[in-house]
């Protein structure tokens, strides 16, 4: 299941505007990657152009490779649609469908890829809610609207939905960011299960938390606005917080700066 | 040294700013009150005085036996028997082609428009339909009196008044629908292409079920305005006092035409027919307008 990425020397654009440069890592497959850094240093940008979620803004383009499993996603042939069932993907603000139950909601990605058996839908959905902790909370109420529930089972829902396509990546917008402590937390236990059996890249804003779930954590920066934003450096999550190698690094996680 | 009794604690040392209203507040208040009144009134008084005087005018010819169920075939000027079951049937079915014309276009342009639409064709659509909705109705129907049966030959009849109504309603079915759809949030959309759900279905199941009451509304309410319009049968069919099932050839009567046509009777009959019409049209577009907010309410996604 799990897939390594590998990031080769790649440029984001947004019509004009650079907006990451140069960017080079790899993600390690059953590990969580962390990217931190200050808003608009283009963390989000990277990690939106893994699913090919960039091109859908409008002049949004990509350059240099990115490869999953040694495939460059952006090759002439591949297909973005087909792409994104491979990695998926959570936002930051919980987004169920309104229009659909919890159950429609988990299991609305196969439903849409034409997936008509009831029983193994429902066998789906359950193991979703169930490896996205939330199935104990609402198994009484799948029929209900998803809007109806709380934030923070709103975004477990969310990540459910993504888990029941079974993709072989999860990328996560700062998927904590719009909730409250204990939510936070029901979320970053969750990250620690999910990683056994999913590559998992989090964009956060909380040094703590990326401190606590993460595996490996990339530092990302732009030297002033308007320029584009780059990756300081990669490593161990241990060593990024502990020892960074760059200034910069030191500076962002001791709170000097950012 | 004075001593401190307890009414003194009791008392503020002075008054709370937050009691008094000086007077030139007071004084604006109340002038802002009677000005914003004054214009509620003046706004309401034309409405009722037309509703007062339909009612009164149009009721005896409604509760009269045969006004649902009867046309006027037959029945002479003076006579006050007869009804327009031939005109409700003529509004209505004029409407209906219309609707089933414009609403899947309209619909399917507002999606091009807000989904794909980017660059100059999208640009020039959207000036076209801004140009199409200051269309006064006459000179939509006299567009397709010319392309249609000068032309092209087509006989008048009440399709041809259907073709006018689809003109009047597709702006208004492609405005509303834009509105709709740009209203779904992008996050829905980027969440379902997250699961791999390409654009066209994200579309047809995620983005049109969340738009789908203020859709239906809006085309309720293109229905309810497009039904009262005169212009179209007053050029492109003729009228009929009996009941005329075929919408592609004949005459035929529709509310706004039997009024018109009932004008030149001198008769009191005529005014009584003129009245009883226009309320029978009055309920006719209510009854959409309150269909309208009944689905919007019932439609409308649960929280």
């Amino acid at each position: 299941m799990a897939k390594r990425i590998d990031l080769k020397d790649v440029d984001i654009y947004y019509g004009a505007f650079h907006a990451v440069q140069n960017v080079n890592l790899t993600v390690i497959p059953r590990s969580v990657t962390a990217f931190i850094g200050p808003s608009g240093c283009g963390k989000s940008t990277v990690l939106r152009t893994l699913n090919r979620m960039h091109e859908e803004i409008a002049g949004a383009r990509v350059e240099g490779e990115i490869l999953l499993d040694g495939e460059n996603i952006y090759d002439r042939g591949t297909d973005a649609v087909a792409v994104r069932r491979t990695i998926g993907m959570v936002f930051q603000m919980p987004n169920p469908f309104p229009t659909m139950s919890v159950r429609d909601n988990v299991v609305a990605g196969l439903k849409l890829q034409g997936v008509r058996d009831k029983k193994k839908l429902d066998e789906v959905c359950e193991a979703s809610l169930r490896g996205a902790n939330l199935w104990k909370e609402v198994k009484d109420r799948l029929d209900k609207p998803g809007g109806g529930l709380s934030g923070g089972q709103q975004q477990r829902l969310c990540i459910a939905r993504a888990i029941a396509v079974q993709p072989d990546v999860l990328l996560m917008d700062e998927p904590c960011s719009a909730l409250d402590p204990i939510s936070t937390l029901a979320i970053e236990d969750l990250i620690a299960d999910l990683k056994k059996e999913y590559t998992i890249v989090i964009v956060t804003h909380n040094m703590q938390q990326a401190a606590r779930v993460s595996d490996q954590t990339g530092f990302f920066n732009l030297e002033a606005t308007g320029k584009p934003g780059h990756l300081v450096e990669i490593d161990d999550t241990e060593k990024i917080f502990s020892n960074p190698t760059q200034q910069a690094t030191e500076d962002y996680i001791s709170g000097r700066f950012g | 040294m004075s001593t401190v009794t307890g009414a003194d604690l009791e008392r503020p040392a002075s008054e709370p700013p937050t009691r008094r209203i000086s007077l030139s507040r007071r004084i604006k208040d109340n002038v802002a009150t009677v000005l914003v009144s004054l214009a509620f009134l003046i706004a309401v008084v034309p409405l009722v005085w037309v509703l007062v005087t339909v009612v009164s005018r149009g009721a005896p010819a409604l509760f009269s036996a045969d006004w649902w169920g009867t046309s006027l075939s037959g029945i002479l000027p003076e006579e006050y028997e007869g009804g327009v079951y031939h005109a409700i049937y003529g509004t209505l079915i004029q409407a209906l082609i219309a609707t089933v014309i414009a609403v899947p276009i309209g619909i399917l342009a507002a999606i091009y428009l807000v989904e794909y639409g980017r660059g100059a064709l999208a640009r020039t659509t959207s000036f076209m339909v801004d140009i199409l909705a200051g269309v006064p109705s006459i000179v939509a129907a006299l567009f397709v009196f010319a392309a249609f049966i000068s032309i092209l030959g087509a006989p008048q009849s009440a399709f041809m008044v259907s073709l006018a109504l689809v003109l009047l309603m597709l702006p208004v079915v492609i405005r509303n629908t834009e509105e709709m759809l740009r209203l779904v949030p992008d996050r829905l959309r980027e969440s379902a292409y997250a699961l791999g759900i390409p654009k066209w279905k994200t579309i047809l199941r995620i983005v049109l079920p969340t738009a789908f009451s203020g859709t239906v509304t809006g085309v309720m309410l293109a229905i309810a305005r497009i039904m009262g319009e005169t212009a179209p049968v007053l050029v492109l069919v003729g009228y009929s006092r009996a009941i005329n099932y075929d919408p592609f050839q004949g005459n035929m009567a529709s509310l706004p035409l039997l009024m018109y046509s009932e004008l030149s009777n001198p008769e009191a009959a005529g005014q009584y027919r003129i009245w009883g019409a226009a309320l029978t049209l009055i309920i006719i577009i209510m009854i959409f307008q309150v269909g309208a907010s009944l689905l919007s309410r019932f439609s409308a996604i649960p929280k």
